[in-house]
């Protein structure tokens, strides 16, 4: 037996007209032209509220930023405070035909490309176990998360001391010599360290993503005959693609700006340097501001053209979201 | 297309609870069939069972005659339709529809020309190329549908498909899903909390209780003939009414009078185990208001006046509610049923008694009114283990049968 509880057309209708048109009511609200008066009201309102913060915003990164860009166009060394002079993009010329630059921000780019592919794959493994833990949850969580709680540079201190013949454990069973002091194996001992680090991070970023897939569309791929492999790559990693391209982006930016376990391990000795490290060491250790400005601003550069890629990439990777048309 | 086959099937966790017990059922090739209980039955977990997405403790399933325990979802062919749709949200309609047939590596000519099929039964055809997201929900519960659909498989399993759809909508989807399951003639199995679902569609209905089947049957006999009094008071809106009755001089007391019983009934009652207590159940239809009854059917009944509480006025007929005195009848199976109505705390005292009677009755709330109910269709259950006392061979014959 059904009922139709519901007033008839008629009735609907007469209502409609019973109520002022000025007040915008729940129903009848969604049909009538917004009242610009209040639109305005609220909008000053919300730039007033957001006002605070954004002059905290400007004066702890936009002055900054813009004084390092200001003392990369002159020259500035502090050892010959009497040479400042404003030369234009000359420094930018310096350090881009500069065979140290591209040195080290090669040895960056490559630390960056391999550490977070590492991590990518890795996280996603921790994430999927600390996931699906039955026993033993908090445990697990705790456990894998350690190393992301100890501070970098004493994890790194620790691999120091482990990668030098004599003390450490690790030099003596994996090589003969002292791989602190060749570029290759410097190098493969940093990305160890950083992955070491950072992968449990990565897999806490990621664990959020996997939250984010219903039961159900698994046990519905499963029913439509995907194999463990398939509901994986069809159905999991879409739907996590937005928490995928968080992490990358958190990590990517981090791993660009590279500096303690460099620093610590092999202080870019053998052509280890990071861009991080060249910067520090031409802006605080050389004294040299012009210069020093110049790589920051770069590196700075740098790390915004990775973002940006990045947020372009995010536009389009909503789950559900048809291009231009929602709901 | 199969027979879906259930041998003593068995679940239980490693915790010791058991969600489904020793169900044994047998499921024909092309039938529809529902299984419907409280929530908590078992029901669902019988569902994943049959589609592999749980385990089976013990037990043996067979689709189309061979054993599938220990077969993956993916490998028994089966379709299953989820109540939150579960569809893809990343592909587009076409893609959602495609996906089990991409995965059996059909040739993309013959995909193509399955999903536009399907698209065109479910008229889903315009909404090909758009995203699940920007679909209302009638739209996606039919693309989850289409889904299934598509690949021809073994059998349709669904875990109440409708429920996420509102009122008016779940009625006209119901018809849609009667409609395509009698035209593909694939074997169903249907879940569902919602008995005029389970009424309204199924060639059986299976209705189960802390998982254990309680009764299977045609729905109309689970209402004409209800094993127990789980199965009466579950199925049928308004439900069942029930009274305490007493068993006294080879007379029911109950708060309607005392009702007579037959010879059949009587031979029950006289072992020595027989209960002194009964509950009488009675269905909202078998009442009538005394007036408009002829002296024939009067005489198959028996009256009794009681003040008349509310009046439900439905066009076709009359809800009227009676306050009646007298024990409440009591049974664990009663407040199971109440707390899943979600009435538990709000049964109030007395009885209130449900009755349907003819729209031409000039019955009017707060008077006293004359009421006839019929006896050949009153049941009787025992209140300890719930077992209907009238039922002889399957068919319930009233308080009166000799």
């Amino acid at each position: 037996m059904s009922i139709n509880a519901t007033p008839t057309g008629a009735d609907v209708a007469a209502e409609e007209t019973r109520r002022p048109a000025a007040v915008p009511k729940q129903r009848g609200g969604r049909r009538k032209p917004p009242l610009s008066e209040n639109k305005k009201a609220e909008r000053r309102l919300g730039l007033l509220l957001c006002a605070p913060a954004a002059l905290v915003m400007i004066a702890v990164t936009a002055y900054p930023i813009i004084y390092s860009v200001w003392l990369s166009l002159q020259r500035f060394d502090l050892r010959f405070p009497d040479q400042r002079e404003f030369i234009g993009l000359e420094n930018y010329v310096t350090v881009l035909t500069n065979e140290f630059w591209w040195t080290a921000f090669g040895v960056t780019m490559l630390i960056t490309v391999v550490t977070v592919a590492v991590e990518l794959v890795l996280g996603m493994g921790l994430a999927i176990i600390m996931h699906r833990t039955l026993i033993g949850r908090g445990l697990v969580r705790t456990s894998a998360l350690i190393p992301y709680g100890i501070v970098t540079v004493v994890a790194a201190f620790s691999w120091r001391y482990a990668w030098t013949p004599g003390t450490g454990y690790l030099a003596d069973l994996f090589s003969d010599g002292a791989p602190l002091t060749e570029r290759a194996s410097s190098l493969a001992i940093i990305m160890l360290a950083e992955i070491w680090k950072t992968t449990p991070f990565m897999a806490l970023l990621l664990m959020a993503g996997l939250a984010l897939v219903p039961e159900d569309l698994l046990k519905a791929a499963s029913t439509d005959g995907a194999t463990a492999w398939q509901k994986f790559t069809k159905v999991m990693l879409p739907v996590m693609k937005p928490a995928i391209l968080v992490a990358l982006l958190f990590r990517t930016l981090d791993a660009f700006r590279v500096f303690d376990n460099i620093f610590v391990l092999t202080a870019g000795g053998n052509e280890t340097s990071s861009v991080s490290m060249l910067a520090y060491n031409n802006l605080i250790r050389g004294l040299n501001l012009g210069i020093g400005s110049t790589m920051s601003v770069l590196i700075f550069i740098t790390v915004a053209i990775i973002a940006f890629v990045f947020v372009k990439l995010f536009g389009t990777a909503a789950p559900g979201s048809d291009d231009g048309e929602r709901r | 297309m199969a027979d879906i086959v259930l041998d003593k099937v068995s679940k239980s966790f490693p915790d010791g609870t058991v969600a489904v017990q020793d169900v044994d059922l047998e499921i024909a090739d092309g039938e529809f069939v529902i299984l419907v209980g409280p929530s908590g039955c078992g029901k669902s977990t019988t569902l994943n069972m049959i589609a592999g997405l749980e385990d089976i403790s013990s037990g043996e399933l067979r689709i189309a005659g061979q054993r599938v325990n220990d077969k993956a979802p993916r490998d028994r062919d089966i379709a299953m339709v989820f109540q939150s749709y579960a569809l893809y949200p990343n592909m587009t309609v076409r893609e959602n529809m495609a996906f089990p047939l991409r995965l059996a590596k059909l040739d993309k000519e013959t995909i193509d020309r399955k999903v536009d099929e399907a698209a065109k039964v479910l008229e889903l055809t315009s909404l090909l190329d758009r995203k699940p997201a920007n679909l209302s929900g009638g739209q996606r519960q039919r693309v989850a549908m289409g889904r299934a659909i598509v690949r021809q498989p073994k059998a349709f399993l669904m875990d109440e498909p409708l429920s996420n759809l509102d009122a008016k909508l779940r009625v006209q989807m119901r018809t849609v899903v009667s409609r395509l399951q009698k035209q593909l003639g694939t074997t169903t199995v249907y879940v569902t909390h919602d008995q005029t679902e389970a009424m309204t569609l199924g060639d059986r209905v299976v209705i189960m209780r802390g998982g254990a089947v309680q009764q299977v049957g045609p729905p109309q006999e689970l209402y004409d003939h209800p094993k127990n009094l789980f199965v009466a008071g579950f199925i049928g809106s308004p439900s069942m009414n029930f009274l305490h009755a007493a068993v006294q001089d080879g007379e029911l007391h109950t708060a309607l009078g005392k009702v007579p019983i037959g010879d059949r009934v009587r031979r029950e009652l006289e072992s020595a185990d027989a209960p002194r207590e009964l509950i009488l159940g009675i269905r909202p239809e078998h009442f009538e208001d005394a007036e408009l009854v002829d002296d024939d059917t009067r005489r198959r009944g028996m009256e009794f006046e009681a003040p008349v509480d509310i009046v439900e006025s439905m066009g076709s007929d009359k809800y009227v509610y009676f306050t009646v005195e007298g024990e409440k009848a009591s049974a664990a199976e009663l407040e199971e049923l109440a707390a899943d109505a979600g009435a538990a705390d709000f049964a109030g005292a007395g009885g209130n008694l449900v009755t349907r009677l003819s729209a031409e009755s000039g019955v009017a709330e707060g008077q006293s009114r004359r009421v006839w109910f019929n006896l050949e269709k009153i049941h009787l259950f025992d209140p300890a283990n719930g077992r209907n006392l009238t039922l002889h061979e399957g068919r319930a014959a009233g308080a009166l049968a000799d």
